[in-house]
This record gives C-alpha cells, sequence and structure tokens, in this order.
C-alpha cells in the first residue's frame, strides 16, 4: 500500500486509449518506416555487442543479483546512501509523489532565483510532467539532449526510453527547426546539429540550475551517475552553480564495484555500444573554490507507487529496469505501433508493466494485454526481469477486480460474457464427456456459422472475437471428425 | 519407450491430421504410441486471458488424467502446450501437494520435434517431401524450452525439403491467444511484417511445431491468397512425397 495522502502519477497518462492510438499509428506509414528502421538498427547492434561477450549470461544473473539484493533491503541501503551523500556535502529531499517532487523543484528554483534551467535526459522527470510545472511557474526549463529537445520544441512526449524521438524523421525535424526557431529550412543532417549546438549552448551558459536524471546511484559512496552520449549532462551538471539530480528509489546501487557489471550491459542493451561516451560519477560539489563543478548538489528520490512494489517478488522485479530500452527494439508489437500508442512516458514491454503498477491497474488496464507474450523482452532484458510473468500476473489483477472493461472496443457486456465464456470453458474442459459433446454439437453448428449471408452476419454480431479474426483472417473450420473419432477408428481396425 | 499422445484441444477439434501424423512418426521412430481419451486441454487459454481460477480448474484435470497413465513420456505436438505444462506450477504457489503433481506432471512432458532428437536420438524419420520450405519458431517453444535448432535437424533430413531460414523466423506471428482477438489490427500487422520475408523467400510452405501459429499464418495467407501453405512439424514428418 501507499502512503494515505500520496497521489503517484504518470504526467500525460492517456494508457486506456491504446486501442485507438495503435490502430491510428497502423495508419501512420512515415511512422512505422521510421520505428522498422531504428529498431531493426539498435536491435542489430546490440546482438553484434552481446555476441562478442562469452560472459553476458553470467552478468545478467550478477546484475539480477544486485538489484534483488538492492530491492529486498532498500530501506538499509537508501539510509547508507542519504548518509554518505550529505557527508559529501550533498543536500537530500524525498518526494513521496509526482506532485510533491514538482513542487520541491519548483521552490528549489525560486530559492536560487533561476529563470533559466538546463535538463539533460531523465525519464523520471518526463514521468512526473516537471516541464510543464516549471513553465506554469514562469520558468525555462531547456532539455539539451538532442532528441529531447526536438520533442520539448514539438510539445510531444518521449516515444522511445533511450530515443525519445525515434517517430521523427529528419524531414519532420527539418519542419520543425524552420517553423519553431525561424531558421531556413534544412534536412542535412551536420547543419542541423550545428543549428541545435548554437541554441543549446546559449542555455548552458545562461542556466541558473542543472537537472539531470541518474542512472545509478551507490549507497556505499554516496555517489550518482549519469550516463550519456552527448556531453549535455555534463554540461548542464558543472556549467550552473547548482545541480539537482532526480532518481526514483530504485536506482540504487549497493557498492561501487558493482557498477562494473551495469557499465558494461546498459550500453551494450541500449545502443549496443561498449561505453556510453560520457559517464559522470558526482559525490558532492566542488570542494574548495578553484575546483571545477556546481557549488551547490541536490538530489531528489522519488517514490511516486514504487514502494508498494517491494513487498512481493514478482512484482519487485520491475524496479530493477536500467531503462536501457532493449525490450522496445525487440518487442513485436511496439515495432508496429511505437511509444505513443501505449499513452504512457514508458512504452513497450517493460512500459506495459510499469505504467500500470505505478499508476495503478485501472489507469493502464489496456496494456497488459497489449503483448502476444512472446517472451523476446525476456531474452534480451539485462537484469532478467520476467516481463510475461509480470504481464500475466497484471492481467490476473485486471479479469478480476470490478472496473470497467479493459480494452476500448469492450462494453461491459463485453467484459461481462468473456468472464461467463472463461467459467463454462473450464466447466466444459474439465470432464472428458463433456468436451467431447461439446466438440460434437460444435461441428453440428458449425454449417450455420459458416454460410455467407445473414446467418453469418448475425453470427459475427453475436461473437465479437469471431468478427475480429475474420476482419483479417480466414477461420479454420472445425474437422469434420475430430482427433478422437479418427484414432479411435484407427486403431479399432489395427 | 511407451508415449501418451496428448494432441491438444486445437488439433483434436480442427487439425487431427496433425494428432495421426504425430503418432505415426513416434512410431516410426520406435516408440508405443498410446491416447489418453481423458484428455481436454491444458489451460494456457485461460491462463494467458488471467483467468487463473479457471486455468487452475482445467490444469488439474490434465494433472489427474496423466497421473493415472503409466507412459514413460506425454508428448505433443505442441511447444506452446508443452510450455503451459512447465508453467502449471505457478498456479499452485500457495498449494504445496498440486505444485508437486504439476512438478511431476511436467517432468514426463515434451514438445514432439525436441522429444524426437533430445531424448530418442533420431535424426531421420525417413520422411520425403518435395520442395522449399522454412521453418517458423513458435514462440513458446523457442523462448519458454528452448527449441531451436531440433526442428531444423529433423527438416533437414526429410529428403527433397530444401530448408531455407530467413531472418524473420523467430519473429511472432502475432497470434497470442485471445491478443489475436482483442487486438486484431496490431496482431495482423506482426505478421504481414513477418510474411514479407517469407515472401521473398519462395518458399512453399511455412512449417511449425504449432497449430495455433498456423491457424494464424494459414488465415491470413489465405485472405491474402497467397501461394505459400502451412504444414505442422508432424505432418512434415509423416509425409512419404
Amino acid at each position: 500500500m501507499n502512503d494515505p495522502g500520496t497521489e503517484p502519477r504518470i504526467a500525460h497518462l492517456a494508457a486506456n486509449d491504446f486501442p485507438e492510438l495503435a490502430k491510428r499509428a497502423l495508419d501512420d506509414s512515415t511512422l512505422r518506416g521510421a520505428l522498422h528502421h531504428v529498431t531493426d538498427l539498435f536491435g542489430d547492434k546490440r546482438e553484434n555487442a552481446v555476441a562478442a561477450m562469452p560472459e553476458w549470461e553470467a552478468m545478467r544473473e550478477r546484475a539480477r543479483r544486485v538489484k534483488e539484493e538492492t530491492l529486498s533491503r532498500l530501506d538499509h541501503y537508501l539510509e547508507e546512501f542519504v548518509r554518505n551523500a550529505e557527508a559529501a556535502g550533498v543536500h537530500v529531499h524525498f518526494a513521496r509523489d509526482a506532485a510533491e517532487a514538482c513542487s520541491a523543484v519548483e521552490k528549489l528554483a525560486q530559492r536560487f532565483g533561476a529563470q533559466t534551467i538546463a535538463k539533460s535526459k531523465s525519464m523520471t522527470t518526463e514521468e512526473i510532467g516537471l516541464n510543464h510545472v516549471l513553465e506554469d511557474a514562469g520558468l525555462e526549463p531547456v532539455e539539451t539532449d538532442l532528441g529531447e529537445w526536438i520533442i520539448q520544441l514539438a510539445g510531444e512526449t518521449p516515444s522511445h526510453i533511450i530515443a525519445p524521438a525515434i517517430h521523427k524523421t529528419r524531414g519532420q525535424i527539418a519542419d520543425l527547426f524552420a517553423d519553431e526557431l525561424e531558421v531556413e529550412r534544412t534536412d542535412d543532417v551536420q547543419e542541423l546539429c550545428s543549428i541545435a549546438r548554437r541554441f543549446l549552448r546559449k542555455s548552458f551558459a545562461d542556466a541558473d540550475l542543472g537537472i539531470s536524471g541518474v542512472n545509478f546511484a551507490i549507497a556505499e559512496t554516496g555517489s550518482f551517475l549519469v550516463l550519456e552520449n552527448e556531453g549535455n549532462a555534463r554540461l548542464s551538471t558543472s556549467m550552473p552553480r547548482r545541480h539537482l539530480g532526480v532518481m526514483g528509489i530504485e536506482k540504487l546501487i549497493p557498492r561501487f564495484e558493482d557498477l562494473e557489471v551495469f557499465l558494461r550491459l546498459l550500453p551494450r542493451s541500449g545502443t549496443g555500444q561498449h561505453l556510453t561516451s560520457y559517464q559522470s560519477i558526482f559525490t558532492g560539489p566542488k570542494a574548495s573554490p578553484d575546483d571545477e563543478g556546481p557549488d551547490e548538489v541536490h538530489v531528489l528520490i522519488l517514490d511516486n507507487g514504487r514502494s508498494a512494489l517491494l513487498g512481493d517478488w514478482v512484482t519487485r522485479q520491475s524496479l530493477g529496469c536500467i531503462r536501457c530500452g532493449a525490450c522496445l527494439n525487440v518487442c513485436p508489437v511496439y515495432k508496429q505501433v511505437g511509444g505513443h500508442a501505449y499513452g504512457s512516458v514508458y512504452p513497450g514491454p517493460i512500459g506495459a508493466v510499469i505504467t500500470p503498477q505505478l499508476a495503478g491497474v485501472e489507469k493502464a488496464k489496456t496494456l497488459p494485454f497489449a503483448s502476444s507474450l512472446c517472451g523476446a523482452c525476456r531474452d534480451v532484458c539485462p537484469v532478467k526481469i520476467d516481463i510475461p510473468r509480470l504481464l500475466l500476473h497484471l492481467r490476473g489483477k485486471i479479469v478480476t477486480g470490478d472496473g470497467p472493461p479493459h480494452v476500448g472496443r469492450e462494453t461491459r457486456k463485453g467484459r461481462f460474457l468473456e468472464r461467463m465464456t472463461f467459467r463454462a470453458w473450464a466447466w466444459w474442459m474439465s470432464g472428458a464427456r463433456r468436451y467431447r459433446v461439446a466438440g460434437w454439437f460444435a461441428r453440428k453448428l458449425q454449417p450455420l456459422g459458416a454460410r455467407p449471408g445473414l446467418v453469418q452476419r448475425v453470427a459475427r454480431k453475436l461473437s465479437p472475437p469471431l468478427g475480429a479474426w475474420t476482419a483479417g483472417r480466414e477461420l479454420r473450420p472445425a474437422a469434420p471428425r475430430s482427433f478422437r473419432e479418427l484414432w479411435r477408428e484407427q486403431e479399432g481396425s489395427r | 519407450m511407451r508415449v501418451s499422445l496428448f494432441v491438444s484441444c486445437l488439433v483434436d477439434q480442427l487439425w487431427p491430421s496433425v494428432g495421426l501424423a504425430a503418432a505415426d512418426v513416434l512410431r516410426r521412430a520406435g516408440c508405443e504410441v498410446d491416447f489418453n481419451d481423458e484428455q481436454t486441454c491444458c489451460g494456457q487459454p485461460a491462463f494467458n486471458t488471467g483467468y487463473r481460477d479457471e486455468a487452475r480448474r482445467v490444469a488439474q484435470h490434465m494433472i489427474e488424467t496423466y497421473e493415472g497413465d503409466t507412459a514413460d513420456a506425454i508428448v505433443m505436438p505442441s511447444g506452446s502446450c508443452a510450455a503451459m505444462v512447465h508453467h502449471l506450477r505457478e498456479l499452485f504457489e500457495d498449494d504445496e501437494a498440486w505444485r508437486a503433481r504439476a512438478e511431476a506432471l511436467a517432468q514426463r512432458t515434451f514438445e514432439l520435434g525436441s522429444f524426437l532428437v533430445r531424448e530418442l536420438d533420431v535424426e531421420d524419420v525417413g520422411a520425403r517431401f518435395d520442395g522449399r520450405v522454412t521453418w517458423h519458431d513458435a514462440c513458446h517453444g523457442l523462448r519458454d524450452l528452448g527449441i531451436r535448432d531440433e526442428p531444423r535437424r529433423l527438416i533437414a533430413n526429410v529428403s527433397g525439403a530444401e530448408l531455407v531460414d530467413v531472418h524473420s523466423s523467430e519473429s511472432c506471428c502475432g497470434f497470442g491467444g485471445t491478443f489475436s482477438v482483442k487486438y486484431p489490427e496490431v496482431s495482423v500487422a506482426m505478421l504481414d511484417q513477418k510474411l514479407q520475408a517469407v515472401e521473398q523467400a519462395d518458399v512453399q510452405a511455412i512449417v511449425s511445431g504449432d497449430v495455433s501459429c498456423l491457424m494464424q499464418i494459414g488465415g491470413r495467407l489465405q485472405r491474402r491468397k497467397s501461394a505459400v501453405r502451412t504444414i505442422h512439424l508432424a505432418e512434415l514428418l509423416a509425409s512419404r512425397g
């Protein structure tokens, strides 16, 4: 259970619109072309990187154990982290939910008299919708990761955990820059990058506060880490006089030496890189005025529904996620519909388990069903999260709950019918005689349903699943005689 | 070796030829084959949709059916059902006695192709099939049971058959049980992407170890009026040209 009075929330949540959003995505051929290209590219790069490491499976197992060790004693490691961070001069803040976190950051920014805020990519600040809160308070948060900056200019949410603008083509970005920045339109990649650089450099210099995410926080030393490829996180955490890192409670690892396995797993899983271009480790502010770096370092530790998952080993697994995005790139559903269809800043297989668990199953009950349970996500997860098992766990919670139907096209009646169908099915399937009789009846009735025209239309109307199947596929009819009939005959004559 | 054949509800009702072919192949591999008439379904449709109570009820019937069966092995022409049997223990987390019974069943349960290769050490069953074919790795056989090379080796030994591996062989066909009717558009889009590579490979047939995948793939191919046909591994191994 969550603390009373807290309200875990994911910003811009529209997860229950998955059915409509997915259909819209399927009709967008530009989006699907971009998606196939990028997910295949990341997927192939990951595969090559993994193939070059014979110890990959052993590393995954080690990472899983470190996460399980941390999460099963999280209170202990949190206390240790806070103690050591404070000893290093870091100001530590806690927030129980998204609203508390946003208001804490807003107050800090106001205390610093900050106007421009340089932000480096952070899923946690996307989760809590920090930018909107800061903008409403009259401040200017500027996303400095290229992909994040593009979607900030476009007023969108990320569609991939590590490549937030994966859904945008070069042409669309050229148009966006021309419209929003009033520059001459170009679709030359070098020029687009130099436009971005020109605008972003100014923000680093102007910023009074830099906000980053946190990839890992080390209990033993009170340090925290940011991994990135563009150097923007390094700049936004070193040029402004204050640096604030925002992290979920699950980002902890116990020891500095545990980093080794994660620093090898994360980049290979995400982009296929052996190492990200930059790894910045922060342990407190600068020690003397002559040193480089910020005068003040703050860290905000966020719960937002996470602690409610700690009690059970099945649900706890989802807190092991290191946000590498590998499961998105191999997911056959994500590859077709992209991130925005999930209606959550956390899309794909991991999003389908994190979103309902953080925001509440009622608010994201379509997502656990948006999977064929193929298991490709489980195979690539660097910390071995059993995502299919979590999806099944959530499906069970949803179908036995009393909430409204879980799929957009379904009505309350449809939900009732599904439950009754499975109840009847279980009765039929738990006795061989009644199963045989049901099969016999189905065969006798089948010619009616197969007859084209009115009867078929009525059959489809009475059975929405039948209509859903036949919209894109032919239906395999029941065989004239069942296997067991044929077997009896064959064996009788042997 | 005495084998009890679990054909699955889908094969029993929709695709009996697959069951007959499986029995034939097992006999050719030297097994004594029996069919237990008490069998119905493994419980997977309910389990995968979240209806655990209903799945448990059917699972108990399944477990009881085979406790009374003295066969050395229970063999299924389905990686999906065999994987389900290996998951049954998850339905009895609070019930140690039933969990042990579920585990005992799982230990005697095998998917057809992997049973031939791993347990019987048989890779050539003397089949003949003329044509280019490609293999579809059904997800649960592949990822839950680790079945990858076994069917390929069996197909490679079918005389006249040319096995073409396409890069999409391991991608999901989009069936996913009730997923296929809850999100039919996404399900078909997944399959269409997979089929792109298959169609470029110029094959006569797609072979797989699960009729559920073949129902999805075949139903779509038929709708698209494709010349490519679907065939179950058991049928391929039972064919004599």
